[in-house]
């Protein structure tokens, strides 16, 4: 008998330890969220751009010996009726140099329409050595029906790239922020419509971009 | 045991016995019940794949019900067939093997069965609501964007899950309990039968991934519906974040899926090969190390989304690391049946197929643990033939091989024979039929999940189909014959088989409702 109670206090404790390391694995996988985050910012892997300020643009040494193509491209999800592309499709620069590009945007819509742009850099490896100083991705933008935007870029590419980087693609998509008429533009789905994004009340971009 | 008796004696009947029952036999059964219906079920739908498959083009069903039919083919063979059956044959045996009257948690067992029909008619129900989208259909492995976008076949799907997420764990919870406390007198850790070591592993997987599924799905139940966007880019999610946290779990899923019939194997080839097992020690220590490195080698599911160079590296070696303890394992098997007086019963037949044809499987898994090969193979049905032969071959032949091996100790009836080995090598041929040539398919390119193909698939597609409906039908007879020996087959003695060692084979065939109420000594 003595033995029986034994157990019994012994499946007691070791159950609760079990249930403690499930509630743990639980909150694991949600740890992983952030740390997925964190993970891509330092390895600079997930094709998320860096962002540098004005000065520390201008204060970047150019290297003229070396040249590097960057290529534009954009595109809209489905549930966004805006015709969205770059001005110029390519332009050759030297590591250190600020330069700005500009997209277009216009709303072939009769309402006024929020979108949100998500950057992304190929190569991997040259992502972390793009930085961006100002964007129109830093923030949502709004267009009129039928409203016409030419949204400058101004980016510099960092010297640190490594040597065999010879061609930088700089991509957008372009998401419907209100998921409502969004699929009333045609997006497929049933969601709720997105009130409390989970970064889109923050207007920084690394933020806003950093999945 | 008159006290005990008098005690117990009053057991409710019929429905009522079932659906209280806190007694180990009695829940195991319930467990291989359920897996055994939802076996049909979900071979059902995967004749409906080949029946499709037959000839390109489209012919029997339309692409988003074919969908459906892989998507739901998929969730109830692993977790309504595969990993049932399991937990049905740790009811019943690691009990009976370490010398305990019950599950440490009896109460907690009747609830972690009871779940689970639940959870699978709210899941196929969503069959019948077409108008809304129907049944999940973005594939097992519940990919965003498309779970995001899904009809509410998907969020039925996360329910369900949710339910056979708590399920597991309870049993986990439970197996860990029983073997940690409640085994004999004597009966040391090293001294436990090989299945229960398995399992005892298989259990720690459990509870370490299947919240973290359970956490994933609720990230996707959040992003439909609550407003979140963990894996929605347009609000700053990523996707790719959900395939990393889907494969942290799914990869240490495939070993939960086959450790346990890893035990089962050890258990049978030593008897009907005469010999002890051989490397005992080794294969725990090999089971462990699986285990271990199933936690770091998930992203070889995803070679292809564009990992760093390094990353593809890691997890391309961690990944062939796993065959090396996986090879020791086979190498004891075959070793157990090296000059051994082999006989061929029914559970051998699928225990030497196993071997045989599981070993093809990870042979087929090394190849796609190579990143420049996976780069070809990734999503073709090379894949499928690989997880088919794991699975199917693997995990399947030895719950078959298993419910044979103990089916007159369960019973208290010989099944049989003749008929056991018809079901064999019917299975084995159709098997084969069905699997080998999706290698080919994969390697001509041939895309998984794909209702329609290529011309130039079609003959293969053609004989896999036939191999299908072959080992699906073969399937009938198992059942057939499980229900003969229940009513009417010979009586069964109490060894059952002459080389079978284990306290099990030390209680009368069927063992009574309550057994090792006093624990035996274990020398
Ligand atoms: C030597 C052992 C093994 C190796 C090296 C291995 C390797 C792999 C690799 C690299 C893939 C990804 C292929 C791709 O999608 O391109 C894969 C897929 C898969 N493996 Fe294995 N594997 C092994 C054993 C197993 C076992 C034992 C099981 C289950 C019992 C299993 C089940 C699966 C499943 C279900 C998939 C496909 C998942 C999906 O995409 O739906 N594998 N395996
Ligand atoms: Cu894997």
């Amino acid at each position: 008998m003595a033995r029986k109670k034994d157990i019994r206090q012994n499946n007691k404790r070791l159950v609760q330890k079990l249930a403690v390391v499930a509630l743990a694995m639980f909150g694991f996988g949600f740890a992983m969220v952030p740390l997925y985050d964190v993970f891509c910012e330092i390895t600079g892997i997930n094709g998320k751009t860096g962002r540098v300020d004005a000065q520390a643009a201008a204060a970047s040494k150019v290297d003229k010996s070396r040249t590097v193509t960057v290529e534009f491209t954009g595109h809209t999800s489905s549930g966004l009726p805006w015709e969205f592309k770059p001005l110029r499709k390519k332009i050759d620069v030297h590591p250190g140099q600020t330069v700005v590009v500009k997209y277009y945007a216009r709303n072939m819509s009769d309402e006024a329409i929020i979108g949100q742009a998500v950057p992304s850099v190929t190569p991997g490896q040259a992502a972390e050595h793009f930085n961006k100083v100002e964007c129109f991705c830093f923030s949502q933008q709004k267009l009129a029906p039928g409203e016409v935007k030419e949204m400058p870029v101004q980016f510099v590419v960092n010297p640190g790239l490594p040597r065999g980087v010879r061609t930088i693609t700089l991509s957008y998509a372009f998401f419907n922020m209100d998921k409502a008429s969004a699929k009333k533009y045609g997006a497929k789905g049933d969601r709720a419509s997105n009130r409390n994004h989970r970064h889109q009340v923050k207007a920084d971009p690394v933020v806003a971009s950093g999945g | 045991m008159a006290t005990a008796t008098a005690h117990h004696g009053a057991h409710p009947t019929g429905i009522s016995r079932w659906l209280f029952t806190t007694n180990h036999k009695d829940i195991g059964t319930l467990y291989l019940w359920l897996a055994l219906i939802l076996f049909f079920v979900g071979g059902a739908m995967a004749l409906v794949i080949r029946a499709e498959l037959f000839e390109p083009g489209m012919q029997i069903v339309d692409p988003h019900f074919f969908n459906q039919m892989t998507t739901m083919h998929a969730l109830i063979m692993v977790f309504g067939v595969v990993m049932p059956a399991f937990v049905g044959f740790a009811n019943w045996q690691i009990p009976m093997m370490i010398g305990a009257p019950d599950m440490a948690l009896p109460r907690m067992n009747n609830w972690s069965f009871w779940i689970l029909p639940f959870a699978f008619v709210l899941l196929s129900s969503t069959l019948f609501m077409q108008d809304q989208g129907g049944a999940p259909s973005a594939g097992w492995t519940l990919y965003p964007p498309l779970t995001i976008q899904g009809g509410i076949g998907t969020d039925f799907a996360i329910l369900s899950i949710h339910m056979l997420g708590i399920s597991s764990v309870l049993g986990a919870i439970n197996v860990i309990a029983t073997i940690l406390n409640m085994r004999a007198p004597g009966m040391t850790l090293m001294k436990m039968p090989l299945f229960v070591w398995t399992w005892l592993i298989t259990a720690f997987l459990l509870l370490a991934v299947m919240p973290v599924f359970a956490g994933a799905v609720t990230m996707l139940l959040t992003d439909r519906h609550f407003g979140t966007s963990f894996f929605d880019a347009a609000g700053g999610g990523d996707p790719l974040l959900f395939q990393h946290i889907f494969w942290f779990f799914g990869h240490p899923e495939v070993y939960i899926l086959i450790l346990p019939a890893f035990g089962i194997v050890s258990q049978i080839i030593p008897t009907f090969a005469r010999k002890p097992l051989f490397g005992y020690n080794s294969m725990v220590y090999a089971t462990a190390s699986i285990a271990f490195l199933s936690f770091v080698v998930w992203a070889h599911h995803m070679f292809t989304v564009g990992l760093p160079l390094a990353g593809e590296l890691f997890f391309m070696y961690a990944t062939m690391l796993i065959a090396v303890p996986t090879g020791v394992k086979v190498f004891n098997w075959i070793t157990t049946m090296w000059r051994g007086s082999m006989t061929f019963e029914t559970p051998m037949l699928f225990a030497v197929a196993f071997v045989f044809l599981f070993t093809i499987g990870g042979l087929s898994g090394l190849m796609l643990a190579i990143v420049p090969a996976d780069f070809q193979y990734h999503d073709t049905y090379f894949v499928v033939a690989h997880f088919h032969y794991v699975l199917v071959s693997g995990a399947i032949f030895a719950i078959l091989g298993g419910a044979y091996y103990w089916l007159p100790k369960w019973t208290g009836h010989m099944y049989n024979e003749t008929l056991g080995k018809w079901h064999f090598w019917l299975t084995v041929i159709g098997f084969n039929i069905a699997f080998f040539p999706q290698h080919f398919l994969g390697l001509a390119g041939m895309p998984r999940r794909i209702p329609d193909y290529a011309l130039q698939f079609t003959e293969f597609n053609q004989w896999s189909t036939v191999g299908a409906f072959l080992l699906g039908f073969a399937q009938l007879l198992f059942l057939y014959l499980v229900v003969q020996t229940i009513r009417s087959g010979k009586k069964a003695s109490t060894q059952v088989w002459d080389g079978a060692k284990g306290l099990e084979w030390t209680l009368p065939s069927p063992p009574p409702y309550h057994t090792f109420a006093t624990a035996p000594k274990v020398k």
